[in-house]
């Protein structure tokens, strides 16, 4: 599984890794709808951690496209409720 | 997978399939799709000009700003020598001021250094993968069937799309950043030309708009500490050579220098 941080590069992670990576992402959400600035942050910085110690930095000449997109390190609580704006939390 | 990542990756993807809609047959999709990554690549490159244009631009600034807070704290030692304690406290509050808006640079320059390299990272990356991506072109214009074609091109132009929507994402954030910088040295530098940090020999009597800002500005026991500390310097007469005593006083910040056999008493400064 790809997983890109975004304006940082993709990583490559193990199958495996794909629950835990969807719990992280899902602690970030709750601390974005109670809008908790540290406590987002803090889950943020947990969920990259994640996603750059376990995965395998992908080679900068592959042309792979991510099966995740991460957004950037330094998003604000701000710009990730932006994200969510609009069609609701779950696309699809 | 919905979640922080859901919402990104939707994103992106639709970035994507727009840009790759635009073309009909395979060969065109790959044209336009290399065109684009070229484009991109010059932007990328005038964005870190900006970059580099504004952080000289900032460090022009605090080289004046450094030069100011020497020029403030000679003239509180002379004025204070002088036993002109209020114009003392007058550059003192100046040099807080100065100094503050000094350190503020200093972590904006910083900033816009990371900036920099992060940018400078993108473009080498970006540049690797168009190279990746013009191979492959070639590679799938010349060796496959059409159908084959198709699917190759579009993983070859949804890898490339991605990292083109990514580089792009990279350049705003940091293009947004160096505005606002941009946008706050416009308004110290509007401040400096209003006199804000000026030289104190210019200042008339009387008390103006900006110095009933500078008081609300700097604090005042900061600046009241650095008094008492320079008049210990001075009164202790470790003060070092260059200082005088206690002047006739009326030339306020034009103390002279502490030789008066050495001619000259009148226009004090070199």
């Amino acid at each position: 599984m790809i997983v890109r941080i975004s304006t940082e590069g993709q990583y490559e992670l193990q199958g495996s890794d794909e629950e835990k990576l969807r719990e992280l992402d899902d602690k970030a959400v709750v601390a974005c709808e109670v809008e908790h600035e540290q406590q987002f942050h803090e889950a943020f910085a947990r969920l990259l951690d994640f996603v750059r110690t376990s995965g395998r930095r992908v080679p900068d000449d592959a042309l792979a496209s991510s099966d995740v997109i991460l957004p950037p390190p330094d998003t604000s609580l701000e710009e990730a409720k932006a994200e969510f704006s609009g069609e609701g939390l779950i696309p699809g | 997978m919905p979640g922080l990542s859901g919402r990104m990756s939707t994103i992106v993807k639709a970035k994507i399939s727009k840009l790759l809609d635009r073309a009909e047959d395979p060969s065109e999709t790959l044209e336009y799709s290399y065109q684009k990554q070229i484009e991109l690549l010059q932007n990328v490159k005038k964005g870190i000009a900006d970059v580099v244009t504004s952080k000289k631009r900032l460090q022009l600034q605090e080289e004046q700003r450094r030069q100011q807070v020497v020029k403030l704290d000679t003239q509180a030692r002379q004025a204070l020598a002088a036993g002109n304690e209020e114009l003392a406290r007058t550059a003192l509050e100046r040099k807080n001021v100065a100094q503050t808006e000094l350190q503020s640079l200093d972590s904006q320059i910083a900033e816009l250094e990371q900036q920099q390299e992060q940018m400078t990272a993108s473009e080498q990356k970006l540049r690797t993968k168009i190279e990746q991506f013009r191979s492959k072109k070639e590679v799938i214009k010349a060796q496959y069937s059409a159908a084959e074609a198709q699917v190759r091109i579009s993983e070859a132009a949804t890898g490339v799309g991605e990292e083109m929507a990514d580089v792009g994402l990279a350049m705003q954030r940091a293009l947004d950043k160096t505005e606002n910088m941009r946008a706050r040295a416009d308004a110290v530098q509007e401040l400096e030309a209003a006199g804000t940090f000026e030289d104190l020999t210019a200042l008339g009597p009387g008390e103006d708009d900006i110095d009933r800002q500078l008081r609300q500005l700097s604090s005042s026991t900061e600046v009241d500490a650095e008094l008492e500390k320079m008049k210990a310097e001075i009164g202790t007469g470790s003060a070092p050579a260059g200082e005088l005593g206690a002047g006739e006083g009326s030339g306020a910040s034009q103390a002279a220098p502490a030789n008066a056999d050495e001619a000259q008493p009148s226009d004090g400064q070199a």
